[in-house]
Parts: structure tokens; sequence; C-alpha cells
């Protein structure tokens, strides 16, 4: 698809002079050009085509598993197919998607422009890692071809390791493959920060983006070899029947628990951190403000990517974990959500005394600041020892983490597609649909995860194919909610593809962003500046951010010049 | 919501910990729809007030306030903090049984709750217990990982295999509760749960008596002790090739390798599956495994006759501590 529409050059009226003549997507063509391309822009073109396919896997098995619940009794199919469908949707949606998303697409793409370099300090690490994420996906998919998996995205032994009668190893392997592209991703984004900052570029004067992929990368490279050997142990157990996890063979089955949530825990920030970066980049741009508290938003990217690796034990509050030891986890747990706190009351002071406009990107900013914050909240019920021993392994767990991981790292994902949308494609998308599937999105996500909490408080077990009959109600809020989001999700891909060929020229920078990457053309060249850039401010200098204002972004030729245009 | 025709919103709340843990549900739930309304207003003022208007100017640049960094970090800590406090304080009464419990044995397998009475009845998927009493379950898995879960007594516990987990409740109310299995087993996870039936304590007693079981728990271990020939071994006599049984329960036992265990429930268990784990001194490790030789249901009937041995610690409040430590 994208290499048709960039070197489309229609005549769209006074914006043509934009377009430049060459660039990253017209300066070769063919499969081969891509397949073998070391351009990190091109990487992350094809990471975004893998993990949007993963992403529809994954919210078919969504849809899937919303339309069984819809009835008490488990009528749509059997108990085996069901623990499938939402194993392979936790599956797909955490390693396949969410744990790629932001960093090794926007990440790969904008993390060298904004720090003023040609490319990641390993192009070719860069481009083995996107082969390794095929691979690992090609295994899971696999997988769900030979019958699939049913173990739960989680692999809790001895299930996984002795008991289930699915396609486990090949599962396991996929995730362990995987692994390695996240490894090789954090790699260069912390070798490249380092070592190829532009000129001037001090540490204090990197965006907040490039910071939350600093911490994420920390994770990555600390965090992802622990449950690479916690999974490739069970693949050891279950073909050689070493024992490790399964008590039958002298193992222990907690084990496994404290390996994988080491890292399975950091990883959720790994997803979240990220989507952070991208809310002070969206915030700032479309309040036209500096960022409030800049230094204390970078120290709390890195504080919850240091904390956030000594509290896997709240996953494990009733496992038979010693009472003490559940209680250090409990109050460094509550530790981790002062920082996320600080981000939140950071970022509404941006606001403070702005100038603040609703494009897409900012209302998908919104929506992030508004399930973060109930998706954070709730997460203090489950860091309460005694409160969550009553809502362990509840809907109320399902609610919470989906707050974070669709409220939070979605809607930041979402944000950055439409926020660098024009500069990845030069193109601007339809800004109507974009704010009417932002707000959809908003309603359907509240719809179907808000009655979650309720359920989980009466105790509606996770993972269960049928239930009482009295949870119908909320069980039918939740399924009417889901399909509301699920066009919410469909609307976006026809509007964005529309645009790659339809859509208005963007220019360079359409949304008169700071940043470095709108310094350059829109499409970049393919190595991106035309000079290395020298950086002598600091970052998010909205003062005198407004130049050229010449189109107000997304409507169109047509429309007048945006209102905000003059400068003090 | 018009409760005739809806479902309630709220669990039954049927134990004594449950009514506590609302409200701690109810104290983070205000400061939570605190915060939240308060960032949600927050935002739409702000978003109304500082909208982009025709003519608008850059807006001012602020760096940002140390002073209100340290409050919105200060004040949040201090209220996790009081979540923390609270939350521990609860979680430790819910962990630590009181003295003197009804006993009551639980094994887990796919997929169902298999529960054995001190007095001898058995049940699946149904514990009939009474109320005001309570109940401590020492519990064990054949297979996988469960967890014996109990919305309206606001309880939960993973059943290991391999190991004994404990958890104890009591309710307040009768009637009939549902239970569920919360740690994913399998094929028919769904399916693995039942009803806790709490009655009246008289009402129990004519349960307990009219199952038609006569064998209590202790019997039936004993009767399998005399199978297994485990005195053989195991007898009071001087000189007897295993350590003698009399009053072990719950009394320091000294290792071979050095140091020492109390034998709680799933030292006895050990010693049963895993004899040469932790030899006692003086002793050779000559005993075999009975691994897969008794189901956990036969090692339970063991312990419980072990136990019935005589118990060195006079008082109830020692074992009562010391089991409740067992599940960790």
């Amino acid at each position: 698809m994208s290499e048709q529409a960039a070197p489309r050059r229609r005549n769209r009226g006074r914006y043509e002079g934009d377009v430049p003549r060459e660039h990253y997507l017209n300066v070769a063509y063919g499969l081969k050009s891509w397949l073998l391309t070391v351009d990190h822009k091109r990487i992350a073109i094809l990471y975004l085509l893998s993990i949007t396919g993963f992403f529809a896997i994954g919210g078919l098995f969504a849809a899937i598993i919303r339309m069984e619940l819809m009835t008490p009794t488990g009528d749509l199919m059997s108990s085996e197919v069901y623990n499938r469908v939402f194993t392979l949707h936790g599956v797909v949606m955490v390693f396949f998607f969410l744990i790629p998303s932001i960093p090794a697409v926007f990440g790969n793409f904008f993390l060298p422009m904004m720090i003023g370099a040609k490319d990641l300090a390993f192009p070719r690490i860069n481009l083995a890692s996107w082969y390794i994420y095929t691979i690992g996906g090609i295994f899971t998919l696999a997988a769900i071809i030979a019958g699939g998996v049913d173990t739960g995205w989680t692999f809790y032994t001895p299930y996984s390791s002795t008991y289930s009668n699915s396609a486990v190893a090949l599962t396991a392997i996929g995730v362990f493959i995987n692994g390695f592209s996240s490894i090789f991703t954090g790699l260069n984004f912390i070798v490249s920060i380092h070592k190829m900052r532009a000129p001037g570029l001090t540490w204090m004067r990197l965006p907040l983006f490039v910071w939350a992929h600093y911490a994420a990368s920390i994770i990555m490279i600390l965090g992802t070899p622990v449950v690479a050997i916690a999974i490739f142990l069970i693949a050891v157990e279950r073909l050689l029947g070493v024992g490790i996890f399964d008590p039958a063979l002298g193992g222990d089955p907690i084990l496994y628990q404290h390996l994988f949530w080491f890292y399975s825990h950091p990883a959720v920030y790994i997803m979240i951190l990220p989507s952070m970066g991208v809310m002070s980049e969206v915030i700032a741009c479309f309040s036209r403000k500096r960022i409030f508290g800049y230094a204390f938003i970078a120290a709390s990217s890195l504080a919850i990517a240091v904390v956030g690796f000594l509290v896997w034990g709240h996953h494990m509050f009733v496992s038979g974990q010693s009472a003490y030891v559940s209680m250090v986890f409990s109050v460094l747990s509550m530790l981790v959500a002062v920082p996320s706190a600080v981000k939140v009351f950071n970022w509404l002071a941006t606001l403070w005394r702005g100038s603040i406009s609703f494009e897409t990107p900012m209302l998908y900013a919104f929506g992030f600041l508004g399930l973060f914050t109930v998706g954070g909240l709730t997460g203090l019920y489950l860091g309460t020892l005694a409160t969550d021993v009553h809502l362990h392994d509840t809907y109320f767990i399902v609610a919470h983490f989906h707050y974070i991981m669709v409220g939070g790292a979605v809607m930041g994902y979402l944000a950055a597609v439409h926020f660098w949308w024009p500069k990845m494609t030069g193109r601007m998308y339809s800004e109507f649909w974009g704010r009417l599937s932002a707000g959809l999105l908003f309603i359907g996500f509240n719809l179907t995860f808000f009655p979650q909490f309720l359920l989980g408080y009466m105790g509606m077990p996770r993972r269960y194919h049928f239930y009482p009959d009295e949870w119908q109600v909320l069980n039918v809020l939740s399924t009417a909610g889901a399909s509301i989001l699920g066009i919410a999700y469909l609307i976006p891909i026809i509007y964005l593809v529309y645009s790659l060929r339809y859509g208005p020229i963007a220019g360079p920078n359409p949304w008169h962003a700071t940043g470095l990457e709108w310094t350059t053309a829109s499409p970049p060249p393919q190595h991106n500046f035309e000079t290395t850039p020298t950086v002598t401010e600091e970052p998010y200098d909205y003062s005198k951010a407004i130049e050229n204002v010449a189109i107000t972004p997304g409507a169109g030729p047509e429309s007048p010049p945006s209102p905000a245009a003059p400068r003090s | 919501m018009n409760g005739s025709q809806l479902p309630p919103l709220l669990p039954p709340s049927a134990s004594t910990v449950s009514g506590e843990l609302d409200l701690l549900f109810a104290y983070i739930t205000a400061i939570s729809v605190f915060f939240a309304v308060g960032i949600a207003v927050a935002l739409a003022v702000l978003a109304v007030l500082y909208r982009r208007k025709p003519g608008d100017g850059p807006p001012p640049q602020i760096h940002g306030s140390t002073a209100l960094e340290l409050v919105w970090t200060v004040i949040p800590l201090l209220i996790v903090m009081s979540f923390f406090v609270w939350g521990t304080d609860l979680f430790f009464r819910m962990r630590t049984p009181p003295i003197e419990p009804l006993e009551i044995f639980v094994v887990g397998k796919q997929w169902m709750w298999k529960i054995q009475h001190q007095e001898g009845p058995r049940e699946i998927n149904e514990l009939h217990i009474p109320v005001g009493q309570p109940i401590k379950l020492t519990m064990t898995s054949e297979d996988v990982i469960h967890s014996f879960s109990v919305p309206a007594f606001r309880v939960k516990q993973d059943v290991l295999p391999g190991r004994y987990t404990t958890m104890w409740f009591e309710a307040t109310k009768t009637g009939t509760f549902h239970l569920f299995c919360t740690e994913y087993c399998g094929t028919e996870h769904a399916g693995m749960g039942g009803s806790i039936i709490v009655m009246e304590p008289n009402e129990y007693q004519v349960w307990l008596g009219g199952g038609g079981a006569g064998e209590s728990l202790t019997d039936a271990g004993e009767r399998l002790f005399g199978q297994l020939g485990c005195a053989t071994c195991h007898g009071d006599q001087a000189g007897a090739r295993g350590p003698s049984l009399t009053g072990v329960y719950n009394s320091e036992v000294s290792l071979a390798g050095g140091g020492s265990v109390t034998a709680d429930e799933s030292y006895l268990r050990e010693s049963i599956l895993e004899p040469a784990t932790n030899i006692v001194a003086g002793y050779d490790a000559i005993m075999p495994t009975y691994r897969g030789q008794i189901s956990e249901e036969g090692v339970l009937q063991l312990v419980a006759y072990i136990r019935s041995l005589g118990d060195p610690a006079a008082a109830g409040a020692t074992g009562a501590a010391a089991a409740g430590e067992a599940g960790q």
C-alpha cells in the first residue's frame, strides 16, 4: 500500500511544492527494496503492517470471546475452543501487538529523527529484529493452525508444561524467538540515544518520547531474557521431561510464576512508557505549551522502569507466597503508582494557560488521560493486599489491565498514528472521521470494560467459558460496547488507507510542532536530513513555533488559514 | 437501577471479614472517584477555558514548579500508604486462623473439589459448614494449580500440587454461596465450582450424621497406616528402624543434616512422599517413597491419623499459629 501512496503527486493546490521530489518511499521500488532495506523508516513501515495484521487477528479473537459471553451458557463453542480463543487473544495482543507497537513502529521511525541521526546505530540488527519478529509470529500462527494453545497467555505451570494437550511448545518457541526482536530494538535505541545525538542535543534537550523509549529499552534488555528463559524451560520440561516446574517431577510451579512476572510485569511498562512518551509530544503540541515539569516527567519514566522491576510479586498474593514477601511487594507496588500520577498531573498542568486545539491526536490524548487514570487507580485495589485477595483472577483484573493496555497503550498508539501519519506518508487524513472514531472508541471502550469492574467485584472469575445467570446483564453491556469498539477500530483503517491516495498534502510540519522530525520534508528523505541539524534550545519551545502558518491541518486546501496564526 | 429487575451489583457479604473488606474497598473507591472525577473535571475545564481562540498569540511558556511537583508526589504517596497499611493489616488477619478452628481438608483435581470432613463425610463440589464457627481448610492439588474462591466470603487461596496451602473463614449468614476455581486449570475450568452451604450448627450436626459414611478421617488414616505396614518401622519400641510417630505432630524434629523443622502437615506429607528430603537425625534414609501409591486424600488421612497420635503442644495456640504459616 505504502509503495503506491507516496510517489503520487496529484495536483492538490498550493501545497504541491511541499512534496519532496525524492523521499524514503520512492527511492527504490519492489519487494526486494523493502525486504532488504536497512532504512529505519522502511523497517518501521514493515512493522506497522505486521502488527496491524496481528492486531486484527487478536481483535477477531476478542470479538469471539465477547460473542460467547453474551449468554451465561457456553453455547457458541466448546470449552476447548473457548480456552484456545482467549489464550490466543492474549498471546497475540501482548507479544505481537502491544510490546512491539509504539517502539517498533514510531520508535523506529522517529527516534533517529528526533535525535537528528541518519538511522539507528545498528541498521542491520534493526532489520534482523523485524525478521525475528516475523519468524516468531509464523511459529505462533503455525501453533494456531496446529490446533491452538489453551494455557492462557501466562503459560502457568504445571498446566502448560505437563497437562495441556495443545500446541504449547510451538507457541512457546514463537514467543521465545519474538523476545529477541524486542532485545534488538532496545539495544539499538539505547546505543543510538547515547552515541548518535546531534550536536547540541544534550540529555535535557531530548524529547520526552526519547526519554520514554530509553526507559522502555532498559526493560526490554534486562527483562526479556528472563521470560525467554522461563518459556524455554517450559519447552524443555514439556519436550524432554526434565523436572523444573512440575512437582510430580520434583519441580516447583511457583518458580515459574516468579520468572514469568519478573518480566511480564515490567513488560506492562514496555507497553505504557512509549505511550506516555507520545502523550508528552501530543499534549505539548496541541496546547502550544512547553511541557510542564520536563525533568520530572523524564525522571518518572526512569523511576517506573527501575521500580517496575521490583513489584512482580503482586501477581502472587494468593499463590502461596510468604505473607511477608507479599507485604514488601505491596509497598513497592504502591511506590510505582506515584511516578505515573506525577506524569498525569504534569500533563494537566501543561494544558493550563495553553492554547488548546482538538485535532484527532489530542482527542486520543484526552482519552488516554481519562482511561489511564482509571486504569492506574484501579491498580491500587490490586496492590492493596486484602482487596487483591478478593479481586485476584476476577474480571476486575481483566478490566484493570484493559484500561491500561487499551485505554493507555492503544490510545497512545492511535494518537501516535494520527500525529505522525502526515510525516510518514506526506498526506493528511480526514479530520472529521478521525475525531468521530476517537469519540466512538472512547465510548465503546468504557461500555466494554467498565461493567467488567462490577462483574469482578461480584466475583466473576476470568477465563470462564460460562457463568452464573445473574451476571448476564453486565456481560451483554460489555459485548455491546465491544461491537462499538470494533467499529471504532475499523473506521481509521478505511480513512487512513484512503488518505494515502486522496488525502491533502501535509507539508513538512502540518501541526507546527517542535522537534527535529518536523524540520524535514514529509515524507522524509532517505537520510532524514539534508544536513545534520544542530540543536540550540530546549524541546517544546512553542513560543516561536508557528512560523509558516498556511493550512488548517487536515481540512484540505479550501479551508481558511488557521486562526492560531499570529505571532507575538 | 431498579433492584427488583436487575441483579444486585454487590456480592453477598457473608463472612467475618467481608464487611471490613467492603469498607476498605469503599475507602479506596471514594479516593479513586475523587481523583478520577477531579482529573476529568480539570481536563474539561482547562480544555474549555484555554481552547484556542481567534487572535490568540503563543501562550506563556511555563517550565514547571518544584513546589507543585513535591505536592503531587507527596500527597499521592501518603494516600497509597494508607491503602497499604489498612490492606496489610486486614490481609494478615485474613490469613491467621483463630484458635481451634473446625478443620476440613480439600483436594482439587481437574475439574472438581473433593472435600473431607474430620468426622468422615466426603463431598464433591459442595462444602457444608456451620455458621458462626471458624473453618480452616488444608488444601492440595492432585494435578495443576487451582484456586479456592468464595466471593461471598471475600477469600481466595491457590491450591498447589505438591504442597499444602491453608485458608480460613467464618460464615456469618446461612445460605448457599458460589464456590469457584479461579486459577485457570484446563478445559472444564469454568465448571470447577459449586456451592458453599452454610447451615445452623445443629443442622450441620444432623447433616454430618446423616451422611452414612461412618468412618472418620482419623479412622481411615489408621486403617491405611495398617494396610501399608507403616508400624513395622515406625513402632514405638526401642531400636525401631524409623522414628516413633507418637507425639511427633507439631514437635521440633532434629534433622540428620543439622538444623530442625516443625513437623507440621506439610512436613508430614513431605516425609511420606519424599522421605529422603529431610531425614530425622539418628536414622538412615531407608524409607521408600510412597508417591504414586497413595492418593492425596490418602495422605491427608495418614496425616490426620499421625496428628491424632498426640500433640506435644498442649494448647491449640501453637498449633494454629504453625499451621497458619504452613501455606508459605
